[in-house]
């Protein structure tokens, strides 16, 4: 059952359109993980979710409430959820009068207030600091503080804001366990943003592609990273290859795209006549001699025209017709014996070449 | 005696001060009282109306709080004329009989710094920046409560703003003379007394105030720098 649903929703500031149309349902229990850029619009949208601020347009459901049409509903319901932000806020009071404020709010008994605020700032490993006053803490320990302010009034929905953006990776850790143990044993819906691929692969059971101020694809982390809608995706989720070209045939379930002369097997079924492939770098395998037993249904010898190490991997550009970039691990391309000029084969499944129609004049549209 | 006047007055208003002689001592709570008075009641007026201004959207804000800024500037003079002309027998509260009195510069100190104290208490809440606010709104603060959380937040700033009131306020000298008078023994403040025996070449005395109000203004910045830390 969607516990958020979002419908068209528009935000503007001044001239400035910062969401078009964007349409998300959340799933209560799950944890959905909002991935794009900097400034493609996911601060605004977790605000306008958290009706910390109204969107211009739009149709927004909470907890099944119509928030739109029901406006005295909003602080009952915001009192339902929390949000945790990219900078760490704490006001200048003790880290207790700091944890305390939600429930100080919502008038909680004074002893209830006690023993929440000392559970909270144990489970953040802050009890030491509990008399300390907020603002002498360091980055990642104010946002602790942060984390267990909104922890201690039992939100059914989170929403984290780029949480760990700015933090060591002892407070990112401390922060990423809590969050999931919460969904595991309290069934607490959560929508992080961040611009961490990787981070929104580790928490989220489900990703949302923001792009320029909408919601360009939804899906599997597995589903974005490998078969992105389109260019845009593809280029924001770390697709290495983007290879142009033309569909040539499609039989028992391959289609066979024509490449600057050189044929590819990819498992898509054509979404059109021009076509670009998207190849992850993990995907392409390299070899030295021919491989015997591969399954890989792509197997051709091509060039290595550059290494570049980005450790603890190293990207190979191997030209074979067209440039592609393999990523190998720093081992492997040593035991290889990689160095610019030498023959080898490549070896890629035809179900890791995703495809996708080719973006009409140089101009990207997605007609996914 | 034929020393240098200077270092001659210097030594003799030492020790008019560590002898506490009865015109010093009475001159200084004399401006100690209507400074602090002045400072207060400007507080009262000012902090309310000053966070209303920040917590209202209304025509013309900007307008206002650029207005109260220029008025951090006001002379002194010319509020020392307007009061007094408004308390003078020939003005609409000359029934008062609030001219030449503490009363009268009390009230025209009170409205020298309101405007300082306005537009800092908007600046000092102005400081709580956009992220807090959101904070505040996310944790569930009613709209009272998220006004009071910021009050509270902006404390010290404020109370920064409050400071630097009373410093304008017992540092001048322009309309406690003019609606004052300074008159010996009744409104005689610090900076008055200073301009009148400086004229008469009674330096030991002015010396002696002098090194008074540098160390009343010498506190205020401490109590200000101490504030700013927090």
């Amino acid at each position: 059952m969607a516990i958020i649903e979002a419908h068209d929703i528009k935000k503007s500031y001044g001239n400035l359109e910062v969401l078009h149309d964007v349409d998300l349902s959340v799933r209560e229990g799950e944890i959905l993980g909002l991935i794009g850029p900097s400034g493609s619009g996911k601060s605004t949208l977790l605000r306008i979710l958290d009706l910390i601020e109204p969107a211009n347009e739009g149709e927004l459901s909470v907890f099944g409430i119509d928030t739109i049409a029901d406006r005295g509903s909003w602080l009952d319901l915001r009192r339902r959820m929390g949000m945790l932000f990219q900078r760490p806020i704490v006001f200048n009071a003790s880290v207790y009068d700091n944890v305390a404020m939600g429930l100080r709010y919502r008038r909680a008994p004074r002893d209830d207030i006690d023993r929440k605020v000392k559970d909270a700032l144990e489970a953040v490993g802050l009890s030491r600091y509990i008399k300390s006053r907020a603002t002498d803490l360091s980055g990642g320990e104010q946002q602790r503080v942060a984390l267990s302010r909104v922890l201690v009034t039992d939100p059914e929905i989170l929403f984290l804001d780029e949480p760990t953006a700015n933090l060591d990776p002892t407070s990112t850790a401390t922060i990423e366990a809590i969050v999931t143990r919460l969904n595991r044993e309290a069934n607490m819906t959560v929508v992080i943003s961040t611009h961490d691929l990787a981070q929104g692969q580790r928490l989220a059971h489900r990703v949302g592609v923001m792009l320029e101020g909408m919601i360009a694809q939804t899906g599997a982390s597995r589903e974005i990273f490998h078969e992105p809608k389109d260019r845009r995706i593809a280029r924001f989720v770390g697709v290495q290859n983007i290879v142009p070209g033309r569909v040539v045939s499609r039989s028992d379930g391959l289609t066979v795209v024509e490449a600057r002369g050189k044929q590819i097997l990819s498992t898509t079924p054509p979404p059109a006549d021009e076509v670009e492939m998207i190849v992850r770098g993990e995907d392409i395998s390299l070899h030295r001699r021919e491989p015997g037993h591969e399954e890989a249904e792509n197997l051709f010898p091509a060039t290595v025209t550059a290494i570049e190490p980005t450790a603890p991997f190293v990207n190979v550009t191997v030209h074979c017709g067209c440039d592609l970039v393999a990523l190998v691990t720093a081992r492997r391309a040593e035991t290889l014996g990689l160095r610019e000029g030498i023959e080898v084969w490549v070896s890629l499944q035809a179900k890791a070449v995703h495809l996708i129609p080719q973006a009409e004049g140089g101009k990207l549209t997605d007609t996914g | 005696m034929n020393g240098n006047p200077i270092i001659e007055g210097f030594i003799e208003a030492i020790e008019l001060i560590v002898t506490l002689n009865p015109q010093v001592v009475e001159i200084t709570i004399r401006s100690l009282y209507i400074s602090l008075t002045a400072t207060f009641v400007a507080t009262l007026i000012a902090l309310p109306i000053g966070a209303l201004i920040y917590f209202y959207e209304f025509r013309g804000k900007r307008a206002v709080v650029s207005t109260l800024q220029t008025l951090y500037a006001l002379p002194t003079v010319i509020v020392g004329l307007l009061v007094f002309l408004f308390l003078s027998n020939i003005g609409p509260f000359g029934f008062l009989r609030l001219l030449y009195t503490p009363g009268g510069m009390i009230v025209a100190q009170t409205i020298l710094i309101i405007p300082l104290l306005m537009g800092l208490t908007v600046a000092a809440l102005s400081g709580i920046d956009r992220d807090k606010r959101y904070t505040i709104t996310a944790l569930g603060a009613s709209r009272l409560q998220t006004v009071m959380t910021i009050i509270a937040e902006a404390r010290f700033a404020v109370m920064a703003g409050v400071l630097l009131g009373f410093g304008r306020a017992i540092a001048e000298v322009g309309t406690v003379m003019i609606v004052g008078g300074n008159i010996r023994g009744a409104t005689r403040v610090l900076t008055t007394a200073i301009a009148l025996n400086t004229s008469m070449a009674n330096y030991s005395l002015s010396i002696a105030l002098g090194i008074i109000l540098l160390g009343v203004a010498l506190g205020v910045n401490i109590v200000l720098s101490l504030v700013q830390r927090r």
